[in-house]
């Protein structure tokens, strides 16, 4: 018999006894929450990721209720989500859950991911956590936008046309992909249906799958904490990290509290301002659809607007600056490093080469290049941070100054998406674009420099 | 386990015939696992094909017909050719001498690296045998949003103070002029598309040339 009667995951209970002899139920359950030993130093930070399943679990719920009174079809579709919204009982409710869930789960995704960057848990041996979260975040900014298309708004129509034209700049086969994206010529009701599809099958199938691998790694590897270091160093007679407890019921029980403040805020906003001044709701989606009328400015919603600037400040102006940092690259490069001779002199033929490509290319091709650079630049992280030490408890100063710089142009850029450019707007978002990139180009330099602060044995707790 | 056994020069006869029955194995389990993937390609294909465009939505791309005899010097009209605005403008003479005006502000004056037929690869972006009429898809090539028609010549606030008449994108300011191609320094860098286009009479076929060049 294939039983691993070899586990000593032993239930008191005679069911359960009978339950673990076919099934690893009290198995599973130990070694992912009874038993699963996190550090005991987790802060506030540290509420974003099961607040993020939360989010997960709101979504799939009211979208499974949505889907029983939506039409996935351009002649009903707009006017199916307002019967939602006039006449199904509490269809009101699920549809501003739903809504304002979108702009939740990028609230707690944001700050999660902003978690692991000032912790440092996106460092070795965690690289596959933060990979899989990676992939989590592309695979959330594609359900996002397909769900946007739903509601048949102009904007829902315009912004999809705008993002899927973007398709266009790859060479040759561009034209071809888009129309294969939307099923017809333009944005129509066969793309409706398939995005659909998508939305409500394909995207959550694979996000709830990730969310399962990104547990599985992280489970694997253990949490880490604010302090950054591995509790596994400091063990006790029993061979149990010092520093750790058990998940279940502390953690459990610590997460219930970031769940009702969340909740408090989230149904503020949902009774108070489920449109959120047009942040969360953009006042040109309440119109249906019109293909020959354009929006006065196309204008995804907020969770989208760095990237958007990012591609918005691609200009001629824009390579211009590009052309120079390469060239300022090459040369500080070959200055400043102990390469040998050729190597160095490579580094600067490489500048003046990437130069030359920037000045002699199109800024709309190198838009859609940059907002997706702009996005694979996360995965890169693990390898890019050089710190000896992981949290920002005990970093050096330029680390502190440099990502201080980075969130101020991300936050910049996330504006100026919102807004119409103007040329001294898109000036700015150039500077931050610039700024942006340099966070990450620079990251194994300003990692590696300034002194950091000694590591403690133990973590960090203010006893109560 | 066998894999050591490989390369070793002390291999008896028996164990000779075990390696060469390994990698005779691993070669069908190969072969077999490479005929998997091309019917696994095979499998697929019918579901990536038929993401592809419908007959319905082919039909319903197919040629528009538009009376274009009718329509006077300096007049603009709009049809729908799949989905998309197109603009028939009848340029007047001064509308033509505008567009020689502007050319060294333009971006890509030549349209070398715009979309259009062949026979509208010139300076009015028009077929030799109808000059006047500018045949154009009313689409700014930037992020597709439907630019504004300023045919008028004169001062404009959104074209400048000696404009020579053309196209204004209120979406992100990109500007052209009356044959659609762009000016320097905006958001969109390349002319907006002339569709491919015959004549039949006084009926302006839109979106078949029969390949004319």
């Amino acid at each position: 018999m294939a039983i691993h009667r070899h586990d000593n995951h032993k239930s008191a209970n005679a069911f359960m006894q009978w339950m673990d002899a076919r099934m690893p139920v009290t198995k599973v359950w130990n070694e992912h929450l009874a038993e699963y030993i996190a550090p005991k130093n987790f802060n506030f930070w540290y509420y974003f990721g099961s607040l993020a399943i939360l989010v997960l679990v709101i979504q799939l719920v009211t979208g499974i209720f949505l889907t029983m009174h939506y039409k996935p079809d351009a002649a009903l579709a707009f006017a199916s989500v307002e019967y939602i919204m006039r006449d199904v009982p509490y269809g009101w409710l699920v549809r501003y859950m739903h809504s304002t869930g979108a702009s939740a789960f990028f609230v707690v995704v944001y700050l999660h991911m902003f978690r692991g960057v000032i912790y440092g848990s996106h460092r070795e041996p965690r690289e596959m956590v933060w990979l899989i979260g990676c992939v989590i975040f592309v695979a959330l900014m594609a359900e996002a936008f397909m769900g946007y298309l739903l509601p048949w708004g102009n904007m829902s129509y315009w912004g999809a046309q705008v993002i899927i034209s973007l398709f266009d700049v790859i060479p040759y086969f561009g034209p071809m992909l888009t129309e294969w994206i939307r099923g017809d010529f333009v944005i129509s009701d066969a793309t409706l249906n398939r995005f659909f599809a998508f939305h409500v099958i394909l995207l959550p199938l694979i996000l709830v799958a990730l969310v399962f691998l990104h547990l599985v790694a992280l489970h694997h590897v253990g949490s880490n904490n604010p302090d950054g270091i591995d509790i596994y160093e400091e063990l006790d007679e029993k061979g149990k990290p010092k520093d750790g407890i058990p998940f279940h019921p502390y953690y459990t029980v610590k997460d219930l509290v970031g769940v009702c403040g969340f909740l408090v805020l989230y149904m503020g906003v949902i009774f108070f301002f489920p449109d959120f001044g047009g942040i969360f709701l953009e006042k040109d989606n309440f119109a249906p659809a019109n293909p020959l009328q354009t929006p006065p400015d196309i204008v995804p919603l907020w969770y989208f607007t760095p990237f958007y600037s990012i591609l918005r400040a691609s200009t001629e102006t824009l390579l211009q600056f590009l052309a120079v940092a390469s060239v300022l690259i090459g040369v500080a490069a070959a200055l400043f490093t102990k390469y040998k001779l050729p190597v160095r002199g490579g580094f600067v033929v490489a500048g003046i080469v990437a130069a030359l490509v920037f000045l002699n290319s199109s800024g709309k091709a190198w838009g859609v290049i940059l907002m997706a650079a702009s996005i694979v630049c996360f995965f890169l992280l693990p390898w890019l941070d050089r710190s000896p030490v992981k949290s920002i408890r005990y970093r050096s100063l330029p680390f502190k100054i440099a990502l201080a710089i980075f969130l101020v142009s991300f936050f910049i850029l996330g504006y100026l998406g919102m807004n119409a450019p103007t040329p001294l707007k898109t000036l700015l978002a150039q500077v931050c674009t610039c700024l942006y990139f340099a966070f990450f180009i620079l990251m194994p330099w300003f990692t590696s420099i300034g002194k950091t602060k000694p590591l403690p044995k133990r973590v960090t707790v203010k006893e109560h | 386990m066998a894999d050591n056994h490989v390369g070793d020069a002390n291999v008896s006869d028996a164990e000779q015939s075990t390696v060469e029955d390994i990698k005779r194995r691993r070669f069908i389990t190969g072969i077999t696992a490479g005929f998997g993937a091309v019917g696994g390609a095979f499998a697929v294909t019918p579901f990536v094909m038929s993401m592809s465009p419908s007959e319905r939505a082919k039909n319903a791309g197919a040629p528009v017909q538009a009376d274009y005899s009718k329509i006077q010097p300096g007049q603009m009209v709009k049809v729908e050719w799949r989905g998309k605005p197109v603009v028939l403008l009848k340029r007047t003479p001064e509308m033509m001498e505008g567009l020689n005006i502007v050319r060294d502000k333009l971006a890509d004056a030549d349209s070398n690296s715009s979309v259009q037929p062949e026979y509208a690869k010139n300076d009015s972006r028009s077929d030799a045998n109808n000059p006047d009429l500018l045949v154009m898809e009313g689409v700014c090539t930037h992020l597709g949003c439907s630019p504004v028609e300023k045919l008028a010549i004169g001062p404009d606030p959104q074209m400048g103070d000696d404009s020579q008449g053309g196209f204004f994108c209120p979406c992100h300011g990109s500007k052209f002029d009356l044959a659609g191609r762009v000016y320097k320094n905006v958001p969109a860098t390349t002319n907006m598309a002339v569709p491919p286009f015959k004549f039949d009479g006084d009926v302006i076929v839109i979106g078949d040339d029969e390949g004319r060049a």
